[in-house]
């Protein structure tokens, strides 16, 4: 096969990449993925006048990745994968978006996030999916919704209080975040910051993304302190993010404890991220080398003292949750996601390991701080809204458990590493299992070390269209509950 | 002038309930929570806003509010209370009753329909299911009384309920409860529908007075409330004799609308709300349970074992 084969942050150059000819691409392809492999990015770069095929495949069993490319020059069209590989369909209507290359056969070729966001008035209308019959009918939610939601639109069609069919449209939040990192190269600090706004909620999923690409472009190895307080903050944020989402699912059966109880641990959790680099969120904390703030001995007792008691609250809050039985008719059985479906459409993180796909990219190709402190990966089979809500649980635990560990082995040492360029004329791949799945960030640098591409990869990317898929045949009202189970990002997909 | 004074009272009160319900929720949730007066302030503050009116609308949408409140109030003044009876009365006036309560819910649904809001629409199309069990159950109520008690006219029959046989306890018990899931159906509570929610897909009775603003929607939250108040002198009604003097009564009465209150805060802080298709099965408890004191009341009329 004429794959180059990487590591997750194995920097590779770009002329090693093999360059083949799209069918040749596309027969290997579609061989890989037949013998289990995973599609992990598939993007295009232009590149004088020509447009550069990138994609990368995962191996998860083995911890390797795959890297070939393919070149358009003038060629407008080409053989669509979708029928074949189910998860290439986005990335081929990102291409088909970007820059005009049609896949052809694409089942349903329609914009990524031009669809009605961000068209003008002169262009045409964007055809939503129409469903025929007296008894159908049309609900249309957002872009603007009620409450602090991101904006996006979502189009029902319904018969009496049954979901048939549930189109997505998104874009609304689109920044040009790939483009605003070749704008700012030369600006490392505004990089790092740019890396942590891609999406509000992952700031340390993303930062330590771009980081680490950054590092391994580099070549350099950061200090292992740094890798723990990293993989600390990583997991701090796992934390407060699936108790806030513990809560939120509460909220929407209103069910009044568990939106207090779990409402008020996590605050406790993303206090303990502001005692470490004074952000809740975790902004400012990591930079391109290590970390800009240290856990002295005093904070780490802290931490130990604070997550200790989180451990035992957690477990009680939980246990009274998940035996309510009014909460469990609620959860169980709503919004179901099969394994072959989540497999098919390339469904990523906890909600990928809810309905039963065991990839969890701290175990199947470990990074920083993971290297060292395995990852048990936790799946669950039923891939309901129950299943998706206590992966939240059980990933509560086993982060806790993590942070623990890593803070009874804080090794001394320095927290950052200088370097001084990017090496020229590489490619690296750089994978974060954030608290929402992999995040995938492929930063490309040019002849003189500069950044040549950034590409983005959020979670969401692929899990929207689980969310659609698991809304099918539900009742409309149990909507808002499956939506929440996913709690995917807008700005995320939007970029 | 007791009566006046009574009616008075409970025209004034009916956020000072829906203040309860709120404290019970917050001291729940371990929050200090607002005081049990703020629905007050936030009536006031409504009436003072402007509001907007969708150009979709026609005189049906704005008619509603002022309808809603003057059937409610219309409903408050034939109903009892154990301290001072009915203002209005007269044979079957029970039947009124039920319906100028239905009066307001039907305004409420056609103008959310006027509207023409697919949000609208699920939401009239889910109160008109859950209203239709919901009224069966209540004749069935309302017909056990009157078998029980021979009368045909709401103060008679709580009169003479409480001077009938030791089994009417049993009635009552099966009664009360009837009534208080009728409460949080009519009153929009959990695990029913959701008062908190800003989600619109979920909701029931909130999604339809989606588009009033100003001093129309401060008047549908307080023909809502006053609605509870209503039922929940229903309930009064059964547990208090009618034969006692002002004051006591009027403690007692007190006491009882506020444990209701404070019963609706409960089941909202402990139990999560329903699935929307599994509502009617809920209702359907009401039914059951007003058929059964109805079943019971046929069998000690004749003759017992």
């Amino acid at each position: 096969m004429d794959w180059t084969e990487i590591k997750n942050l194995q920097s590779v150059l770009l002329k090693d990449v093999p360059l083949l000819s799209f069918d040749k691409l596309r027969e290997q392809l579609i061989n890989s993925v037949k013998s289990g492999k995973r599609l992990v990015q598939f993007f295009g770069n232009e590149e004088k006048n020509e447009v550069i095929l990138y994609v990368v495949l995962a191996d998860d069993q083995q911890s390797k990745l795959y890297l070939t490319s393919a070149k358009f020059k003038s060629e407008k069209t080409f053989d669509s994968l979708t029928r074949e590989i189910p998860s290439a369909r986005l990335f081929e209507r990102e291409i088909y978006e970007q820059f005009g290359i049609k896949p052809e056969g694409h089942p349903w070729l329609k914009p990524v996030r031009r669809g009605i966001a961000g068209i003008n008035s002169q262009e045409p209308q964007y055809e939503f999916f129409k469903m025929g019959g007296d008894e159908i009918h049309e609900v249309g939610v957002g872009p603007i919704h009620a409450g602090i939601i991101e904006p996006g639109h979502f189009r029902f069609s319904c018969y009496g209080e049954n979901i048939h069919y549930l189109e997505i449209e998104l874009g609304f939040q689109h920044r040009g975040v790939e483009k605003l990192f070749l704008q700012k190269k030369n600006n490392p600090v505004y990089l790092e910051k740019l890396a942590e706004s891609i999406c509000g909620d992952s700031v340390i999923g993303h930062a330590s993304s771009f980081n680490s690409a950054i590092e391994s472009l580099g070549e350099i190895s950061i200090p292992r302190r740094a890798k723990l307080i990293r993989a600390i903050a990583l997991e701090l944020e796992r934390i407060a993010v699936h108790l806030g989402d513990l809560s939120a699912l509460a909220g929407d059966v209103a069910y009044l404890t568990g939106n207090a109880v779990f409402g008020a641990l996590r605050t406790k959790v993303i206090n303990t991220t502001m005692a470490i680099c004074g952000n809740r969120f975790g902004r400012g904390l990591l930079s391109a080398g290590g970390v800009n703030y240290d856990i002295s001995p005093e904070l780490r007792d802290n931490i130990l003292s604070t997550i200790s008691r989180l451990d035992d609250e957690v477990s009680l809050a939980a246990e009274v949750y998940f035996s309510s039985a009014s909460v469990l008719e609620r959860f169980e059985k709503t919004g179901i996601v099969d394994f072959e479906t989540a497999l098919e459409i390339g469904m990523v993180g906890p909600a990928a390991r809810a309905s039963g796909v065991a990839i969890d990219v701290r175990s199947d190709h470990p990074f920083g701080a993971y290297d060292f402190f395995p990852v048990h990966k936790l799946t669950l089979k039923s891939g309901d809204v129950f299943a998706r809500a206590y992966i939240r649980f059980i990933e509560i635990q086993q982060s806790i458990r993590i942070i623990n560990e890593q803070l009874n082995n804080l090794t001394e040492g320095g927290l950052k590493k200088n370097f001084s360029s990017l090496k020229p004329n590489r490619l690296v791949v750089s994978m974060t299992e954030g608290w929402r799945g992999e995040i995938v960030h492929v930063v490309i640098t040019g002849a003189k070390g500069e950044i040549k591409k950034v590409k983005i990869k959020d979670p969401s990317f692929h899990n929207w269209l689980a969310l659609a898929i698991a809304v099918r045949e539900n009742g409309i009202s149990d909507f808002p509950l499956c939506n929440k189970s996913f709690n995917l990002s807008y700005c995320g997909f939007d970029l | 002038m007791q009566k006046i004074i009574i009616i008075m009272l409970l025209i004034v009160s009916p956020f000072f309930f829906v203040g309860i319900i709120n404290r019970v929720k917050a001291v729940w949730a371990g929050r200090k929570g607002s005081s049990v007066f703020q629905p007050y302030y936030d009536f006031f503050k409504l009436i003072r806003k402007g509001e907007v009116i969708s150009r979709t609308t026609s005189i049906v949408f704005q008619i509603t509010p002022s309808i809603n409140i003057a059937a409610i109030l219309f409903a408050l003044l034939i109903v009892p209370t154990p301290v001072s009876g009915s203002v209005i009365k007269f044979p079957g006036d029970f039947v009124l009753f039920a319906y100028s309560l239905a009066l307001a819910k039907f305004m409420t649904v056609i103008a959310a329909m006027d509207t023409g809001s697919s949000f609208e629409g699920m939401g009239a199309s889910r109160e008109v299911t859950f209203s239709t069990i919901i009224e069966t159950a209540f004749f069935i109520v309302l017909g056990s009384l009157a078998l029980l008690t021979g009368q045909v006219s709401f103060e008679t029959i709580f009169v003479m309920l409480n001077i009938s046989a030791g089994y009417t306890v049993l009635v009552k018990v099966l009664l009360v409860i009837s009534l208080f899931i009728m409460l949080l159906t009519e009153g929009s509570r959990v695990p029913v529908d959701d008062p908190n929610t800003h989600l619109e897909l979920t909701m029931i009775h909130e999604v339809m007075i989606l588009d009033y603003s100003g001093p129309d929607l401060a008047f549908i939250l307080y023909s809502t409330a006053l609605k509870m108040v209503v039922i929940s002198l229903l309930i009064a009604d059964l547990i208090i004799p009618f034969n006692m003097l002002f004051l006591p009564a009027l403690g007692i009465t007190a006491v009882i609308l506020i444990a209701v209150f404070i019963s609706v805060g409960l089941v909202e802080s402990l139990i999560a709300r329903l699935r929307m298709s599994h509502v009617p099965q809920f209702i359907f408890i009401m039914t059951a349970l007003s058929l059964t004191a109805f079943a019971i009341i046929i069998f000690f009329l004749r003759g017992g074992f």
